[in-house]
C-alpha cells in the first residue's frame, strides 16, 4: 500500500472508497433497482427499418390489452424546434435530441424509437409493442461515410445543408460540416521532407459497452412536479435536456442520480427520461424503463466509424516537417460527431511547424453517435500514430526516438491555435524509453512490439460542493458528481487534506438536483479535478470560519485575537499571541453551538488551468500465422497523471481505458447487413475483452503536477484509450511485416493482410 | 494589444491574414475592433449578442465564458470548436 | 398471462416460497418479486455474467435459469456472501485492491470468484482468468480483479 508522500498526509494513499461496502454486497441502488409504489414498466417500440417515412401509427390494439395503462408516440411530445441549447458538454440541437428520443416523420436507423407503452409488468408491455401498427414507407439506407458523402446519396434530412469551412451553404447533403485547421505552409513543408508516408485508414462503429443498460424511472406528480431517477453521468444535464424536450421549466424537474454501472460518455444524453415522464403523466403512476442489450446496441450512441487520410513528411534526421490529415467521421442519424476533437488531438503530441487537418461530419442511417472516452481522438490517433511508426521504420529510427525528437513541450502550438502550458508529454516518452519493458528484447517468431502516444484535452466546467461540520468533528461533504469510478474517495481525500483531518472523518454524498448547486457531468476527465477543486475551496471556507470561532474563544480586551492570529497544523488551532491557547479541530466543532452555531463551508468553481493529458504506450503481441489471432503478451502504459490523488483509481482508469482500446483494436465492430440492420447486437458477437484475453496491464504514473489546480490534479480517465489502437497496430505490423490500416484487426483481417499482401 | 489568431475557416474574411494585433480591454471590445478591421467577421463569432454556441473563445488557452472578460496585453486569442468528453 | 406456479426453494439459507409464471427467469424473480436486486441484469442472454448466482453450488447465469427450476434447490446470491461476521475475504480484497470502479459487474464477479475458490482454493493467475472469462467488466481491465482474487485465496488458505 502506498504511503502518503512527505508533502501530503492523505493524498497519494489508497483508502477504501466510502460506497465500497454497499457495492460489494449488492446493496447499492442502481437505476434498474429502483422501485416505487404503483410503479409501471415501460417498453419502447423501435423501428425495424434503417430509413423510412412513418405514414401512420395505430396504437388502439395496444391500448386495449389488459394491463396496458398508457401508450405514447411523438404526438405526446411538443413539436421540437431546431434551436441550440446548452444542455451537456457541448450545445445540443433540441430538435435532433427530441427526434432521437422519439422519431418524428422519419425513422433514421434500425432501433429508432417510434412509440412506447407502460403496463403493469414488463412482459405485458412487450406484448403490447407487438400490437402497435406502424405503416412505413421504406427508403434506401446509406450506411458508410464515403457513400453518404456522394452527391447522389439518399438524404437523411431534407433540410440539412453543409456548413463549409464555417460558412452556411445551400447544398443539401449528408455532410453536415467541413472544418479545417491550418498552421504554417504544409505544401512548402513537404518539399523539405526526405521521406513522405501517405496512408488511408478505416475504423468501424464501436460501442462504449457499459454493462448496465440505460434506465429511467419517472413520476410526474399530481402537483405538476416531475421526479426522475436514473443512472446518469450528470443529473443536471438530464434535468436540462428533459426540460428542453418536454418544454417545461427546469424548476419543475428533480433528477436523483442513482448509482451508475458505467457510462464512458454514453450515459450523458437522455433517451428514456422524457418517455418515462410522458407515460407517468398519462397514467398518474411512476413508470420505469430499462433498455435491453439489443436496444443498447441498436439505439444508443456509439462512437463513429471513420475513413481517414494521413500524409506526413520527415527529414532524415527524424524531424517531422509537415503533416496533413483528412478525417471523415460518421455522426449517425443526426449531425454532431466528435470530428473536431479528433482534428485537434491527432498531432497534438508533436511540434510540427506545418499542418493542415480537414474534418467532415457526415450523417448515416445508424444510431446517433455520442461521446466515448476521449471522443474522436482514438480514431484520429490510430491514423497518425501508425503513419509516424511507418516514418520511423523508413528512417531506420526507433519509434520512441522519433517521438522524443518531435515531442511537444510548453509553448508549442497545436494545429487549432493555442500553445501548450506546462505539459508532461516528454516525461511519458522518457518513462517509456527507460522502462524495463522497452529494454527487454522481444524474442520468438511472429512477435512484434509497438508503441504509440496520445493526447486528450480534459475539461473543467462547473461544480458545487458544500461541507457541513458535525459536532464530533467529522464533516459531511455534499456534491453532485455521480461516482462511476471512485470519485467519492478522491474528492473526500482532497477535502480531508485541506481540513487536516483523517479521510475517514469525511462523509461524502452524491445528491439530487434539489440538494446541491449546479454540477456538470462526470465525464471529460473533470471530476477529481473540478469537484475536487470545489471540495478544496469549500474546505478553505470551513477553515476560515473555524479560525474565526477559535479567535472568538481566545480574544480578550487585553489581548485581542483575530482569525489572522490563528494558525492551524496537524489538526490543531494555535494562537500566535499566546502559546498556551490551543484547540483541536474536534474541539472547535464541539463548541459550535456556543461560538455562533453550525459551520457550513461552500464553494462553486468553474476552473481554468485544466491541463491536458498525454500518454505513451508499449505493447508486445504474438500473431498466430495460421489463424491471424493476436495475443497481447505484455502492455505498459505511461501517462502524465498530474498528482495522483488515489493511485489505485488512477491506475484503474488507465487499465480500463487500455483494455477498451484493446477491444476496439482487435475485435469490436458493429456488423451491418445491407438493409441497415445490425448482425451482432449481443455481447456474444460484439466481442469485448474478457479476463482470459489479457495479461496484467502495467501502469507508470508520471506525476507532472498541473499548476492550475491546488493539488496539481490533471484529468486521467480518457487519454488511456487513445494510444492502444495504434500501438497494437504497430506491434502487429512489426510482427508480420505488413502495415495494418483498418480496425478491427480481427483474425480474418490480419490473415487477409499477411496472406494476400498489402 | 492582443494577438488574435484568425481560424483557418474565417481567413476568407481577412484576405488570408492569419494573425493580427487588435486593441481591446474586454472580449467585447476586441470583437468590435475586429469587425471594424474585417467587416462581416462579427456574425461568425457572435449570435444574439452572445458567443455563438459552436465556437469557443480562448484567451491564452483558457475558455472565455463571457464577453465582459478581460484581455491582457500580449494575450493570445483563439477561436476554436467546443469539445466534449466521455469518461 | 399463464397461471402462476408456486415454487419453494432455499435462497441464501432461507426457505423461500414464491409465485411465478413459467416463463420468468430466476433473475427476474430475484429482482422483481423477491426484492433481491444485488444480482444485476446486463444482457439477459447469458453473455455477461452480471447475473451470476450459485445453484446448488454450481455457478450459473440466473438469466438462463427458469425460476421454476429452483424448486427444492439451494440458491446463493450476492446477498448471501457476507455473513454476520462481516465481509467475505473476497469482498474485502476487492475493496482493498480497488477491483471495482462502477461496481455493476462486482456482485457477479464475487459470486463467480467464490464458486472458483470453493472448487480450487489456490488457483493460478491463468486459472482465475479462465474461470472468470464469463464475467464481463468494462471498467477495470480485470488486472485488479485478478489480483484481488489471488490475494483472497491466499488469505483464506492462511485462515483455514
Amino acid at each position: 500500500m502506498a504511503e502518503a508522500t512527505a508533502e501530503y498526509k492523505v493524498i497519494g494513499t489508497r483508502p477504501i472508497r466510502p460506497d465500497g461496502a454497499d457495492k460489494v454486497t449488492g446493496r447499492a441502488i442502481y437505476g434498474g433497482d429502483m422501485r416505487l409504489t404503483g410503479m409501471l414498466h415501460g417498453k419502447v417500440l423501435r423501428s425495424p427499418h434503417a430509413h423510412a417515412r412513418i405514414k401512420s401509427i395505430d396504437t388502439s390494439k395496444a391500448e386495449a390489452l389488459p394491463g396496458v395503462k398508457a401508450v405514447m408516440t411523438v404526438k405526446d411530445l411538443p413539436k421540437a424546434e431546431a434551436r441550440m441549447a446548452a444542455a451537456g458538454e457541448m450545445p445540443i440541437n433540441v430538435k435532433y435530441l427530441s427526434n432521437n428520443v422519439m422519431a418524428d416523420e422519419k425513422v433514421l436507423y434500425k432501433g429508432h424509437a417510434v412509440a412506447a407503452v407502460a403496463a403493469t409488468n414488463v412482459h405485458i408491455a412487450e406484448e403490447a409493442l407487438a400490437l402497435i401498427e406502424v405503416d412505413y414507407e421504406v427508403l434506401p439506407p446509406v450506411l458508410h461515410v464515403l457513400d453518404a458523402m456522394k452527391a447522389d446519396a439518399p438524404l437523411l434530412h431534407e433540410d440539412l445543408k453543409t456548413t463549409e469551412l464555417g460558412q452556411p451553404t445551400e447544398t443539401v447533403s449528408n455532410i453536415a460540416s467541413h472544418i479545417q485547421f491550418k498552421l504554417g505552409d504544409p505544401e512548402a513543408g513537404f518539399k523539405e521532407a526526405d521521406v513522405i508516408v501517405e496512408r488511408e485508414l478505416t475504423t468501424e462503429t464501436v460501442h462504449q459497452g457499459y454493462i448496465e443498460p440505460h434506465n429511467a424511472t419517472a413520476l410526474w406528480n399530481e402537483d405538476g412536479h416531475l421526479s426522475i431517477w436514473t443512472s446518469t453521468q450528470g443529473a443536471f444535464v438530464v434535468q436540462k435536456q428533459t426540460s428542453e424536450v418536454l418544454e417545461i421549466p427546469v424548476s419543475q424537474v428533480t433528477v436523483t442520480p442513482c448509482e451508475i454501472g458505467g457510462g464512458f460518455g454514453g450515459k450523458i444524453p437522455v433517451y428514456l427520461e422524457p418517455v418515462a415522464a410522458v407515460l407517468s403523466k398519462k397514467t398518474g403512476r411512476p413508470v420505469k424503463l430499462i433498455m435491453s442489450r439489443t436496444d443498447e446496441f441498436e439505439a444508443t450512441g456509439p462512437t463513429p466509424a471513420s475513413h481517414m487520410k494521413i500524409k506526413m513528411g520527415a527529414k532524415n534526421d527524424g524531424t517531422i516537417v509537415a503533416a496533413e490529415a483528412t478525417l471523415m467521421f460518421e455522426a449517425g442519424a443526426f449531425p454532431g460527431s466528435p470530428v473536431g476533437a479528433g482534428c485537434m488531438c491527432l498531432y497534438a503530441p508533436y511540434a510540427i511547424p506545418n499542418m493542415q487537418v480537414d474534418g467532415y461530419d457526415v450523417v448515416v442511417n445508424k444510431p446517433k453517435t455520442t461521446a466515448y472516452r476521449a471522443p474522436g481522438a482514438p480514431n484520429a490517433a490510430f491514423a497518425s500514430e501508425t503513419v509516424i511508426d511507418e516514418l520511423a521504420e523508413k528512417l531506420g529510427m526507433d519509434p520512441l526516438e522519433i517521438r522524443r525528437i518531435n515531442g511537444a513541450k510548453e509553448g508549442d502550438r497545436r494545429v487549432d491555435g493555442p500553445t501548450f502550458p506546462r505539459i508532461g508529454y516528454m516525461e511519458t516518452v522518457h518513462a517509456a524509453l527507460e522502462h524495463e519493458h522497452y529494454a527487454t528484447p522481444l524474442t520468438g517468431p511472429n512477435r512484434g512490439r509497438g508503441v504509440a502516444s496520445g493526447f486528450w484535452f480534459n475539461v473543467g466546467f462547473m461544480s458545487s460542493v458544500v461541507i457541513n461540520v458535525n459536532s464530533d468533528g467529522t464533516v459531511n461533504l455534499v456534491e453532485g458528481s455521480t461516482d462511476i469510478g471512485g470519485t467519492r474517495a478522491s474528492i473526500a481525500m482532497q477535502a480531508a487534506e485541506t481540513l487536516g483531518i483523517p479521510y475517514a472523518d469525511v462523509r461524502p454524498s452524491v445528491v439530487s438536483t434539489d440538494a446541491v448547486g449546479y454540477t456538470d457531468v462526470t465525464g471529460g476527465s473533470r471530476t477529481t479535478f473540478a469537484t475536487g477543486y470545489a471540495a478544496h475551496d469549500a474546505a478553505l471556507d470551513v477553515m476560515a470560519q473555524m479560525k474565526q470561532r477559535a479567535a472568538g474563544r481566545w480574544t480578550s480586551d487585553e489581548t485581542p485575537v483575530g482569525p489572522e492570529d490563528v494558525t492551524y497544523a496537524d489538526g490543531v488551532f494555535a494562537c500566535t499571541k499566546d502559546a498556551e491557547q490551543k484547540l483541536t479541530f474536534k474541539e472547535v466543532a464541539a463548541l459550535m453551538p456556543r461560538t455562533g452555531g453550525p459551520i457550513t463551508g461552500r464553494a462553486t468553481v468553474q476552473p481554468r488551468g485544466v491541463g491536458g493529458a498525454f500518454a505513451t504506450h508499449i505493447v508486445d503481441v504474438e500473431v498466430d500465422p495460421d489463424t491471424g489471432k493476436v495475443t497481447i503478451l505484455r502492455y505498459t502504459a505511461t501517462q502524465d497523471v498530474g498528482t495522483a490523488i488515489h493511485p489505485s483509481y488512477v491506475e484503474g482508469q488507465i487499465q480500463g481505458g487500455v483494455v477498451q482500446g484493446i477491444g476496439w483494436a482487435l475485435n469490436e465492430e458493429f456488423v451491418y447487413r445491407d438493409d441497415g440492420s445490425m448482425v451482432n447486437s449481443s455481447f456474444l458477437d460484439y466481442r469485448m475483452p474478457t479476463s482470459l484475453d489479457l495479461p496484467m496491464i502495467d501502469t507508470v504514473l508520471v506525476e507532472v503536477p498541473n499548476p492550475g489546480h491546488p493539488y496539481g490534479v490533471r484529468g486521467v480517465g480518457e487519454v488511456p484509450i487513445v494510444p492502444p489502437l495504434a500501438a497494437i497496430a504497430n506491434a502487429i505490423s512489426r510482427a508480420t511485416g505488413k502495415r495494418m490500416t483498418d480496425l478491427p484487426m480481427s483474425p480474418g483481417y490480419v490473415l487477409s493482410k499477411t496472406q494476400n499482401g498489402d | 494589444m492582443a494577438l488574435v489568431f484568425i481560424p483557418t475557416m474565417l481567413q476568407h474574411l481577412t484576405a488570408g491574414t492569419v494573425q493580427v494585433q487588435i486593441e481591446g480591454r474586454t472580449v467585447r471590445d476586441l470583437i468590435r475592433n475586429l469587425e471594424e478591421r474585417f467587416p462581416g467577421i462579427r456574425e461568425h463569432l457572435l449570435q444574439d449578442g452572445d458567443f455563438r454556441p459552436d465556437l469557443v473563445v480562448a484567451i491564452d488557452g483558457e475558455q472565455a465564458l463571457d464577453l465582459s472578460e478581460r484581455v491582457n496585453d500580449n494575450s493570445e486569442v483563439h477561436f476554436i470548436p467546443p469539445i466534449a468528453g466521455g469518461i | 398471462m399463464a397461471k402462476k406456479m408456486m415454487v419453494t426453494t432455499t435462497i441464501n439459507g432461507e426457505e423461500t416460497t414464491f409465485l411465478c409464471e413459467p416463463r420468468q427467469s430466476l433473475l427476474e424473480v430475484l429482482r422483481e418479486d423477491l426484492g433481491l436486486t444485488g444480482t444485476k441484469e446486463g444482457c439477459s442472454n447469458g453473455n455477461c455474467g452480471a447475473c451470476s448466482v450459485q445453484l446448488d453450488g454450481v455457478l450459473v447465469d440466473s438469466c438462463l435459469v427458469l425460476a421454476a427450476e429452483t424448486e427444492g434447490k439451494k440458491v446463493t446470491t450476492i446477498e448471501g456472501v457476507a455473513g454476520p461476521a462481516g465481509l467475505h475475504p473476497l469482498q474485502q480484497k476487492f475493496l482493498e485492491h480497488a477491483a471495482l470502479q462502477c461496481g455493476i459487474c462486482t456482485p457477479g464477479l464475487i459470486v463467480a470468484s467464490k464458486a472458483l475458490l470453493e472448487k480450487n482454493p489456490r488457483p493460478t493467475e491463468h486459472e482465475v482468468r479462465y474461470w472468470l472469462a464469463g464475467n464481463l467488466c468494462r471498467c477495470t481491465g480485470y488486472d485488479k480483479i485478478v489480483r484481488a482474487v489471488l490475494d483472497a485465496a491466499e488469505t483464506m488458505e492462511a485462515k483455514a
